[in-house]
C-alpha cells in the first residue's frame, strides 16, 4: 500500500492558474468590464476594477446597474465551470496547454438571472464570490454575491439558472 | 414633447456605461421607451459563436426599464433599479443590433413595474425577456 508521492507545489500552482487565466481570457466581455479573478485552492474571488465607463449615474455617482448584473452573471458562469472543469484539469483529462491554445470546453449558458440591488454601486472597485447550489448534468443553479467595502454588507446579489454545455451524441 | 425627447436623449446618452456599450435610444414617452444596440466585438461573451455576452444584454434591460420609468406620465425625478429578473430565451445572432423596448406598466408611489423584451433583425422570437421593480423618487 504505496501511495503516490504528492506532485510539487510549483507544478499545482502553475496548472491551476494556467487553467483559470485561460478561462478568464478566452471571453472578450470580461476583459471589456476589467474584472479580474483570484484564487485560493478551488475558491474564486473576482474583482470589477472601478473605471469611468462603468457609471451609470452621474450625479451620484453610482456604477450602472447593468455593469454589476453583468460582473455578478460573469462571475457566476466563470465559478460554475471553473468547478465543472476541475476534476478533469486536475486528472490531466483536459490539458492545460490545449486550453491556453484557445481550445475551450463550451461555457454553460444562461437560462435566467435575477438581480437583487441592494445599495448603490460606489465609484470603487466591487468583489464577488458565487455559490454553485446545485450542478447537474442538464442544469445549475448558482447564487453570488457582491461588496465593496465591506463583506458583510452587500451592495448586489443574485441567482441564476444555467444550461451546461451538453455532450455530443457522437462523443457517447 | 420633442424637448423632452430629445432630452430624454441626452440623458441616456450622457450615461458612461451606456455609452460605452453603443447604445442608442430611439423613442421615448409615455412609460415606454427603445433602445438599440449595435453589434460590437468587445461584447462577446462565447468565443465560439461569438453570442454576445448575457451581461452586455442586461445593461441594455437596465437602461431601457429606467428610461421607460423615467418617461411615466407620473415624471419621476429619479429611478433606481430594485430588482432585475431576465430571461435569456436564445443567443442573440451575432453581427446584428439587439432592440429593446420596455414599459413601464405600473406605477405606486413608491415603485415602478416594468417589462422589457430584446430583439435582434434575425426573427420576431425575443432574445430575452426581463421583468423589473424600480423606485419611484417624485420631485419634493
Amino acid at each position: 500500500m504505496s501511495r503516490p508521492r504528492p506532485e510539487p507545489v510549483q507544478v499545482i500552482k502553475q496548472r491551476r492558474d494556467a487553467a483559470l487565466a485561460a478561462l478568464v481570457e478566452s471571453v472578450p466581455y470580461i476583459g471589456f468590464l476589467g474584472i479580474t479573478f483570484e484564487r485560493r485552492g478551488d475558491e474564486l474571488t473576482s474583482t470589477m476594477h472601478f473605471h469611468n465607463n462603468l457609471i451609470g449615474n452621474p450625479m451620484l455617482p453610482a456604477i450602472h446597474g447593468g455593469a454589476t448584473a453583468a460582473f455578478l452573471e460573469v462571475t457566476s458562469v466563470i465559478t460554475l465551470q471553473w468547478f465543472h472543469l476541475w476534476p478533469q484539469f486536475e486528472s490531466g483529462d483536459l490539458d492545460v496547454e490545449t486550453m491556453a491554445a484557445g481550445q475551450m470546453p463550451r461555457l454553460p449558458k444562461t437560462i435566467d438571472f435575477t438581480v437583487d440591488y441592494l445599495r448603490s454601486g460606489l465609484p470603487r472597485d466591487s468583489y464577488a464570490r458565487a455559490t454553485v447550489n446545485r450542478s447537474g448534468r442538464r442544469y445549475a443553479s448558482v447564487h453570488v454575491a457582491a461588496w465593496q467595502d465591506h463583506k458583510d454588507k452587500l451592495f448586489a446579489q443574485a441567482t441564476g439558472h444555467f444550461l451546461m454545455p451538453q455532450e455530443r451524441p457522437s462523443e457517447g | 414633447m420633442a424637448d423632452k425627447t430629445q432630452l430624454a436623449r441626452q440623458f441616456i446618452e450622457a450615461i458612461p456605461h451606456s455609452r460605452a456599450l453603443g447604445m442608442e435610444l430611439t423613442e421615448i414617452g409615455e412609460g415606454r421607451a427603445v433602445i438599440v444596440m449595435p453589434y460590437d466585438k468587445k461584447l462577446i461573451g462565447d468565443p465560439d459563436t461569438g453570442v454576445i455576452h448575457g451581461g452586455a444584454v442586461s445593461a441594455l434591460m437596465d437602461t431601457c426599464c429606467g428610461a421607460a420609468v423615467m418617461s411615466h406620465p407620473s415624471a419621476p425625478s429619479s429611478t433606481a433599479t430594485i430588482d432585475l429578473r431576465i430571461d435569456y430565451m436564445r443567443g442573440a445572432t451575432p453581427g446584428q443590433t439587439i432592440t429593446t423596448t420596455a414599459t413601464c406598466h405600473h406605477v405606486t408611489r413608491n415603485v415602478a413595474f416594468v417589462r422589457a423584451v430584446a430583439t435582434d433583425e434575425q426573427s420576431e422570437t425575443p432574445v430575452a425577456t426581463a421583468s423589473g421593480a424600480f423606485t419611484v423618487e417624485m420631485k419634493s
